[in-house]
């Protein structure tokens, strides 16, 4: 007798299911995507890597997970104040913590960050206990018919705030004179010192930047799948693969890069078992990595 | 209005600043001249509040800066036109611009210190929504200095402003600083390499040496002297 996967049931693989699945995959994309612009952000102006990147938005999804079960609040409600929680706990996180690493040495920035995910993901643990939990919203099950397409409610509204807090991001560093002086400041960190914009500040500031968008992601994402510690460091991972995919440091490559990761999983599903279906994610960053190191959008350095 | 006494920088083990004493005074242009790592820009860089000196106070207007941050010195009235020009090559010549009247004490005047930046250099003016990286040297040059005066200061420092530009361009920005000192009072520290043009250009000069001061006087006088013209002028 042959041991090994159940027969799996032979779904038709029509035209339809493919875009359905594409376009499922595409949403979930812009989620992702939003979570990775909070990495990129953060990197882009202060060098720093993250590596607590996923374990603060699992943070952040448990956040959504009570205040729903408490206070019956909508995950797209509690964006607000769970994305300005986390601000404040990024800005106190770089000014207290990490503006004293800035000048020291790459490795023991990241053996710092790496202890505050462990610290993150064990305090879940202890909390939350291992369980998966989730939020059950009124309409977690409708959907909406686009000719061929039947689209989750959930997800689309995720996929529409993601884009909507992704959008507010690009305007606010496009024309608020903080965002050009957070970019001046990732410009030239030397000459910001010079004509006097309070640098780390301004560092700060990113990292509560960064840290709401993540915030705000988490929500997001809690409305699609569940949320138990151990999400924290696969998040991470999974927004690294995304940032170098679309080019460090570049806020559309972490949105174009998010789109395809969230596509290229969601197709993946069709074909292999879904506990496999982050193989095609990093089969992508190999490509990317062997030949277009700098990312899909990113500027060679 | 400005007065450095006994000041001692360490890199780690490495002295870059050996009991420097200086002063400038109101409206003065005062050049600090030297050779390449004699710590000309460490001087500079002290005063603004990027290093911490070991010993030594530095006193503007009476007022003790040293330990403060750069952006608290900015607001006091001194700026910088940095070594390299330091622009922001990404952001607009317009938003490079801004940047500098970020400063509290620049906000409210920053309608007319952009009127003012314009007139004197006009090829700003046209490039006002090119990205600054795309600039040449020189254009960058101007646009460092602009970008300074949009801060309103009334001392700045200039940290070899001639270095890598064409000497018609030299020309120019020396032009420039001088019509600063003349027509708006703003007083001056210029840091070179460029010995017998600066002293020429300068009302006193100061000669550091392995980061230590160690010839001052008027720039006629420092010019005429002998030693400083075989070590530097290379006459």
């Amino acid at each position: 007798m042959l041991i090994g996967h159940p027969p799996r049931p032979a779904i038709a693989m029509t035209f339809d299911l493919v875009l359905n699945v594409a376009a499922a995959g595409i949403l979930t994309g812009l989620v992702y995507g939003l979570m990775a612009l909070g990495l990129s952000v953060i990197f882009g102006v202060t060098r720093i890597v993250n590596f607590a990147h996923g374990e603060m938005m699992t943070a952040a999804m448990y956040g959504a997970v009570l205040l729903f079960a408490t206070v019956k609040l909508d995950p797209l409600l509690a964006a607000i104040p769970i994305g300005a929680a986390l601000a404040v706990f990024g800005y106190a996180l770089q000014s207290a913590v990490i503006n004293p690493f800035i000048d020291r040495p790459e490795h023991s920035q990241f053996m710092l960050m790496v202890a505050v995910a462990i610290v993150l993901v064990n305090g879940l643990l202890m909390i939350f206990g291992p369980n998966a939990q989730n939020v059950m919203v009124g309409y977690a099950f409708d959907s909406y018919q686009l000719g061929p397409l039947l689209i989750d409610a959930t997800r689309a509204y995720a996929g529409a705030a993601a884009l909507l807090v992704a959008g507010l991001l690009f305007a606010f560093f496009r024309f608020a004179r903080l965002g050009k002086a957070i970019r001046a400041c990732a410009d030239n960190q030397f000459g910001a010192a010079v004509v006097g914009l309070p640098v780390k500040r301004l560092y700060a500031l990113t990292f509560a930047l960064g840290s709401a968008c993540l915030g705000v992601a988490g929500c997001l994402l809690v409305l699609m799948i569940d949320v138990s510690p151990p999400l924290g460091p696969a998040m991470t991972l999974l927004a690294f693969v995304i940032v170098i995919v679309g080019g460090l440091g570049s806020m559309t490559g972490a949105l174009v890069g998010g789109v395809l990761i969230g596509l290229s999983e969601a197709l993946a599903g069709l074909v292999v078992p879904p506990s496999a279906k982050s193989m095609v994610s990093f089969a992508i960053l190999i490509l990317v990595l062997l030949f277009r190191p700098q990312g899909l959008v990113g500027r060679r350095a | 209005m400005l007065r450095v006494e006994g000041l001692d920088l360490f890199y780690g083990d490495a002295q870059a600043l050996d009991g420097v004493t200086f002063e400038v005074k109101e409206r003065e242009i005062v050049a600090v001249v030297g050779a390449n790592g004699a710590g000309k820009s460490s001087l500079i860089r002290t005063i603004h509040g990027m290093h911490r000196p070991r010993a030594g106070s530095i006193r503007f207007e009476g007022r003790d800066i040293v330990g403060q941050p750069s952006h608290r010195i900015c607001e006091l009235g001194i700026g910088q036109v940095a070594e390299g020009r330091q622009i922001f090559p990404s952001l607009t010549v317009l938003e490079n611009l801004e940047m500098g009247a970020a400063l509290r004490r620049a906000r409210a005047q920053e309608k007319a210190s952009l009127e003012r930046v314009f007139g004197l250099f006009p090829r700003l003016a046209e490039r006002r929504r090119q990205a600054a990286g795309t600039l040449s040297g020189g254009e960058q040059q101007m646009l460092a200095i602009g970008r300074c005066l949009m801060g309103c200061p009334r001392l700045v420092m200039f940290d070899e402003p001639s270095l890598g530009l064409a000497p018609i361009v030299v020309y120019d920005v020396f032009e420039v600083i001088r019509r600063l000192n003349r027509e708006e009072g703003i007083t001056v520290v210029l840091v070179e390499q460029n010995v017998a043009q600066s002293l020429r250009f300068a009302d006193r000069g100061y000669v550091i040496e392995n980061g230590r001061i160690v010839m001052e006087g008027s720039g006629p006088a420092l010019l005429a002297d002998d030693g400083i013209r075989r070590a530097y002028v290379g006459l």
